[in-house]
């Protein structure tokens, strides 16, 4: 990229949440059911019927304001942005319009070893639409209003992001953000965080805006970098060639790795917004705010700063253990059991993250059944450093665990897996090694000093793979210099 | 005793508990009566025969403890009301076909409350309108002249009870089209406070003015079915959790020294001279029944029809947008292309006056003209409010006529669509104020067709309105007047 080019990228996404019901309505709001299975007259919008607000979308829209620092509108406002579509029922949208419920808060993130706030311009309420499906054998376009209704949160940042690095690393802070708040489950692939960008390119230096283009149809984090970067690419070009960048709408093709031009629309759009007049103004007094912030988890990046401070974990550990509300609690409660946070750290990104994800558990938004409880591998790491039990056993321990083998101190003694740390047990062993493999005990003390590991190896065999490792290699030295040599060496 | 569908809701509520009647014999005689008029009156889009009958049985079968007030006693429903399973057209091609399969909360009151649905009443298309000329389907003619309009919108719900085809109807007021209608019919309308009745299942036209209403022909009646009526709903976030008075307990109260204001405006230049004076009349009457009655002003009147006009559209091109053809109702056929659907639909399936209306609001609310119109209206929205309440910080009442003219013949401002909207030129502001109002029959002009009184209250204070009228009814007899109409419908002579 030219240094004489500055990218400027403002992003809005639509969060899906997490409400039992809908935002107008009593349907259920779930993922999944068969089409147009959670309807009914309001969400259809048929004559007559009439919206009545769901308390609860209010106070997920509460909790991503506190979170973001966001201003709290005590009095907004529901709009109605007017246009057609056949997944649209009503004909018209009810979003916020003129007096959203929150302003001015931000997103923080790390850009290399700084920390960068990203404006929010706002955060409003609206509701989905349903969903068209073209069949093309009975040559029949079928609507499916389930997700009519749903509830959406709009987030749209200042245009202050300024590499499609940075475009990604919010979108992942805001979407950490929200998992942590349980508002919605952040999923890409499934829609329910969608994101446009807004993107154009100015010379450097400038604080002149140039012309924007809006992309859509990303799908995936890659998909959003890839896209901005193909863009920025594709505008710079465009004004060193000296041809106008326009002001278009355009779609991201992964296929093709490129953007292009949307469909030209038959008439620009004009939404008509005014205030609904079915719904009263939404007044949010001090005590419903204070509720909300009371019930506010530890956020993500504060969590983050904590376990590096309290437990001295290395910085990627704590990002990584953050990365979700549920990995953080299940190891800060297995760290209560048993205070060894670096080999718990360890365990939990390790084996944990490995099964959950092998298992699909992290498709859940809260995972509540791990594959080993918290304080289980607490008790398994403090096995270890206690000396009953060597790390390899542990891990045959976790696998026991895993298929359900109860507790780490019951599968120990069940199948013997106590260490040896013996000293005449391990002595007998030892001797016995040296005895059947007189040949090789000749070779070690003429200087093949590899065969070492072969005796502990040998000796670990005869023992069940359950001797105390260190006591072993103590041991064995000694037993291997006691004995006659047939030369000193110096 | 008289013919049971001559009964007004009291009367005949009377004669059900006294066990002299039973609902089985005045629902029959009820719909007999609509059987042997309305072909000639056109006031009814669906008559339900067996419904209505069953409904009678079941509440016989409550005799010696009716539910309410209205157990038993056959009721009509404007046409823009959702009755579940029962067809609700709007009196639109639109929704020609569309049967809901929920009532609108008012309907399941009143079903609870154990009246009688007997049917659906004709009125504008989609509400739209000050004659009821503008429905798809028929013409609702004036049970005092058939050569006159009824009023609109709810002019089949005002021709219905004027014409003894049913003691009570709902209609639905958006800029007056309760009380206009009742006061061409000469009937009762009371359109209640806004927020004070659910507007749940009521196919929308204009969301921030309108409200559902009874129309009877007694005050009685009205304070019956208020009490019925009204009431927070939790599926409405426009009604108002406010406690409902005994509107019936109150209603024998003595008056005391109600004050009854005149606005000056509502008196002047474009009120019929023979209105004006039967208005006076009726003024007279409440002073001799107590009232103490003086002069007011509502200066920002002049400019209500406007803003009405302005607020009423924007919204209903909004609220009429659901009507693509996509999911129920009208489908144009042969579409070729989605734009081409909505197009089509729209054009075939609503009538002109929908038509004007919302490419009105379309205008009103599009980019560039938000401010000067829509914006603007609100803002002389609240001015009138403020009319209002200065005005009610001397007065109780404010008494006005409540159209400027008695019933208007057929087709003579059809095609004057603002001549047209000056038929509500009087009751307008109240909806603009969500103020609760009651039209009263109080005489009849030089043709013997009827002219209205309408009163109007303070916010959620019906009972006073209701007291007044009342006291009025007690003392007059202008609401026993029965429009000359035999079996068969034709006026006689
Ligand atoms: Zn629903």
């Amino acid at each position: 990229m030219s240094l004489a080019w500055e990218p400027v990228i403002g992003l809005e996404v639509h969060a899906e949440l997490l409400t039992e019901a809908k935002i107008f309505c009593g349907c259920s709001a779930r993922f999944g059911a068969a089409p147009n299975e959670n309807t009914c007259p309001v969400c259809l919008g048929l004559p007559g019927v009439l919206p009545v607000p769901n308390g609860k979308v209010v106070d997920f829209a509460l909790r991503l304001g506190l979170a973001t620092n966001s201003r709290i509108a005590r009095t907004s406002r529901w709009a109605r942005k007017n246009y057609f579509y056949p997944d649209l029922p009503k004909g018209y949208q009810i979003s916020q319009y003129e007096l959203p419920i929150c302003e001015g808060g931000y997103v923080e993130i790390d850009v290399g070893d700084a920390v960068r706030r990203i404006g929010l311009v706002r955060i409003h309420m609206e509701e989905d639409t349903g969903k068209n499906i073209h069949d093309a054998r009975a040559d029949a376009s079928l609507v499916d209003f389930n997700r009519s209704g749903v509830p959406l949160l709009e987030i749209v940042s200042a245009p202050e992001l300024r590499s499609p690095e940075e475009a990604g690393a919010y979108l992942r802070a805001l979407r950490t953000l929200l998992r942590y708040l349980e508002i919605c489950d952040g999923n890409m692939e499934e829609g329910s965080f969608r994101c446009d960008a807004n993107v154009s390119v100015r010379p450097a230096g400038s604080s002149e805006l140039g012309v924007k283009v809006e992309v859509k149809n990303m799908n995936s984090f890659r998909a959003v970098e890839r896209a901005l970067a193909y863009e920025i690419a594709r505008q710079i070009d465009a004004l060193e060639s000296g041809e106008p960048v326009v002001q278009e709408t355009r779609l991201w093709d992964p296929e093709a790795e490129r953007t292009r031009p949307m469909r030209r629309k038959e008439y620009a759009h004009d939404y008509r917004y005014f205030p609904d007049p079915d719904l009263p103004p939404l007044r949010v007094d001090d005590g419903w705010i204070d509720r909300v912030r009371a019930d506010l988890p530890e956020l993500p990046r504060t969590r983050r700063d904590r376990l590096v401070r309290q437990y001295g974990l290395p910085r990627y550990d704590a990002e990584v253990l953050t990365a979700r509300k549920d990995l953080a609690d299940f190891f800060e409660e297995a760290v209560r059991e048993h205070p060894n946070p670096k080999a718990i750290s360890n365990w939990t990104m390790g084996e944990v993250l490995r099964v959950v994800r092998e298992r699909g558990l992290d498709r859940e938004l809260v995972i509540r059944d791990w594959p080993v409880p918290p304080r289980s591998l607490a008790r398994l790491v403090r096995l270890v450093d206690e000396g009953k039990i060597s790390g390899k056993i542990a891990k045959q321990v976790f696998e026991k665990m895993l298929a359900g083998g109860g507790s780490p101190e019951e599968i120990v003694e069940a199948e013997g897996l106590v260490q040896v740390s013996d000293e005449s047990e391990l002595e007998r062993a030892i001797r016995e090694v040296l005895a059947s493999h007189a040949d090789k005990v000749e070779e070690y003390r003429a200087g093949k000093e590899k065969l070492f590991g072969f005796f502990v190896g040998q000796a670990m065999k005869r023992l069940g793979g359950k001797a105390h490792p260190g006591k072993l290699n103590e041991l064995l030295r000694r037993a291997l210099s006691a004995a006659p040599k047939g030369e000193e060496r110096p | 005793m008289t013919d049971p569908f001559r009964l007004s809701v009291r009367e005949a509520r009377r004669l059900l508990d006294e066990g002299e009647l039973s609902s089985k014999e005045l629902t029959r005689a009820t719909l007999e009566r609509i059987h042997g008029t309305d072909e000639v009156l056109g006031a009814f889009l669906t008559v339900c025969e067996d419904l209505a009958l069953r409904q009678a049985e079941e509440s016989d079968s409550r005799r010696g403890r009716p539910l309410s007030p209205l157990d038993g006693i056959p009721v009509g429903v404007k046409d823009v009301i959702c009755t579940r399973g029962v067809r609700t057209t709007a009196a639109s091609r639109m929704l020609e076909s569309f049967v809901p399969p929920y009532d609108a909360t008012v309907v399941e009151r009143l079903r609870r409350a154990g009246a009688v649905l007997v049917g659906k009443l004709n009125c504008d298309e989609f509400a739209m309108g000050s004659s009821t000329e503008n429905s798809a389907f028929r013409r609702t003619r004036n049970p005092w002249d058939r050569e006159r309009v009824p009023g609109g919108s709810s002019g089949g719900s005002a021709a219905a009870v004027a014409a003894r085809q049913c003691p009570l109807a709902l209609g639905t007021d958006t800029g007056g089209s309760i009380r206009q209608p009742a006061a061409l019919c000469g009937v009762v309308g009371l359109k209640p406070t806004y927020g004070r009745v659910s507007r749940y299942g009521v196919v929308a036209y204009a969301s921030s003015l309108e409200q559902v209403g009874p129309i009877a022909r007694e005050v009685w009646d009205c304070a019956a079915a208020l009490g019925v009526l009204a009431g927070h709903d939790p599926a409405d976030a426009t009604s108002v959790p406010r406690e409902v008075p005994d509107y019936l307990g109150v209603l024998e109260r003595p008056l005391g020294r109600p004050r009854v204001g005149l606005p000056s405006e509502y008196f002047g230049d474009g009120i019929d001279p023979v209105v004006r004076d039967r208005v006076l009349s009726a003024v007279e009457v409440l002073r001799e029944l107590g009232a103490e009655v003086g002069e007011t002003s509502l200066p920002h009147t002049p400019y209500a029809v406007a803003c009405y006009y302005l607020v009423a559209t924007a919204e209903a091109s909004s609220n009429l947008a659901r009507y693509d053809g996509i999911r129920y109702g009208f489908r144009a056929p042969d579409a070729k292309d989605l734009l081409d659907l909505y197009c089509r639909t729209r054009r075939l399936g609503f009538g002109p006056e929908v038509k004007r209306r919302i490419m009105l609001g379309t205008y009103a609310l599009s980019a560039g003209y938000y401010e000067a119109y829509y914006l603007r209206a609100q803002k002389v929205r609240t001015l009138i409010r403020r009319d209002f309440e200065t005005a009610f910080s001397r007065y109780d009442v404010l008494a006005t006529p409540t159209s400027p003219t008695s019933a208007f013949p057929l087709g003579s401002r059809l095609h004057d669509p603002l001549q047209m909207y000056l038929s509500d030129v009087l009751t307008i502001a109240v909806n603009l104020a969500g103020l609760p109002a009651i039209s009263l029959p109080c005489g009849f002009d030089d043709s013997g067709l009827p002219v209205g009184l309408q009163l109007v209250g303070r916010p959620f204070e019906e009972e006073t309105i209701l007291r007044l009228g009342h006291a009025y009814q007690s003392a007059t007899s202008w609401h026993r007047a029965e429009p000359p109409l035999d079996q068969r419908g034709s006026t006689g002579g």
